[in-house]
């Protein structure tokens, strides 16, 4: 099977359209006939990175990799950067605002979810430039 | 069980979804906070929650829950309820509180 190359851009500060892009991405893995297990991670972990885009940075663009053996997705923000990546990997800590709290966001699970859903993590930040973020899910057939 | 044999049990009102009630139910999970309850439901269980946004319908999506069951007569606003229609996820209410709720899915899967 060849790669098979997804692109989309996440709009910001609209919580009605976030989730489109993962919800999309799940529903052609599907269509390829990837494992459950392998879905539902790498679905979690880019709706969670697509949510934290329109939270704190105003959208961004999202590509997606579909391989054989793995899916690798790329983050890219223009937003004002994490200050201290270390904090916010904290199960816990939040600096999402009040609007967001009580639409069910901001408990401060969102990396940490990432973390534990895939098998390689990487974020790139600089401070008011943006934050991209690698992520990858492996496939076991 | 399916969803829909839960709702007949449970006697809530479906209020979304319909194309989703032929779903398996195996387990539940109680929560409010959106990623929490994605980081730890398994799929398909019922999931016991007041969020009755459209935010809520995509979690159900992603975590692969097989309904949404809103306690308390939680409100499931316009937009989600196009969502929940579109995406197939069930929404179910009852005026019953998270805790008995539960108890009587519980008693339900027992049984099974």
């Amino acid at each position: 099977m060849s790669v098979i190359n997804l692109t989309y851009d996440v709009p910001g500060d609209d919580f009605t359209r976030a989730g489109e892009a993962s919800g999309n991405v799940k529903k052609q893995l599907r269509r390829l006939g990837y494992n459950s297990d392998a879905i539902r991670r790498i679905a979690i972990a880019m709706y969670e990175a697509e949510i934290n885009m329109v939270i704190h940075a105003d959208g961004g663009e999202i590509s997606v990799e579909i391989y054989p053996n793995k899916i690798d997705v790329k983050l890219v923000d223009h937003g004002p950067g994490i200050p201290d990546v270390e904090k916010a990997m904290q199960a816990g800590y939040s600096t999402a605002p009040d609007n967001v709290r009580s639409l069910g966001f901001g408990a401060g699970m969102g990396l940490p979810n990432i973390k534990k859903y895939t098998d390689e993590m990487k974020i790139d930040t600089v401070i008011g430039q943006g934050t991209t973020m690698y992520l990858s899910v492996h496939v076991n057939s | 069980m399916t969803v829909k044999e839960l709702s007949e049990k449970l006697n809530t009102t479906i209020l979304a979804g319909d194309s989703g009630l032929d779903r398996d139910v195996t387990g539940c999970y109680i929560g409010d906070l959106l990623s929490w309850v994605m980081g730890r439901a398994r799929e398909n269980d019922a999931w016991i929650t007041i969020m009755g946004n459209i935010n809520a319908i995509g979690v159900a999506v992603l975590a692969d829950t097989s309904c949404i069951i809103l306690t308390e007569n939680a409100p499931l606003d316009d937009i989600a309820r196009e969502k929940a229609n579109t995406q197939g996820i069930a929404v179910l209410t009852t005026n019953e509180n998270s805790y008995n709720t539960a108890i009587a899915i519980y008693e339900l899967l027992k049984e099974q």
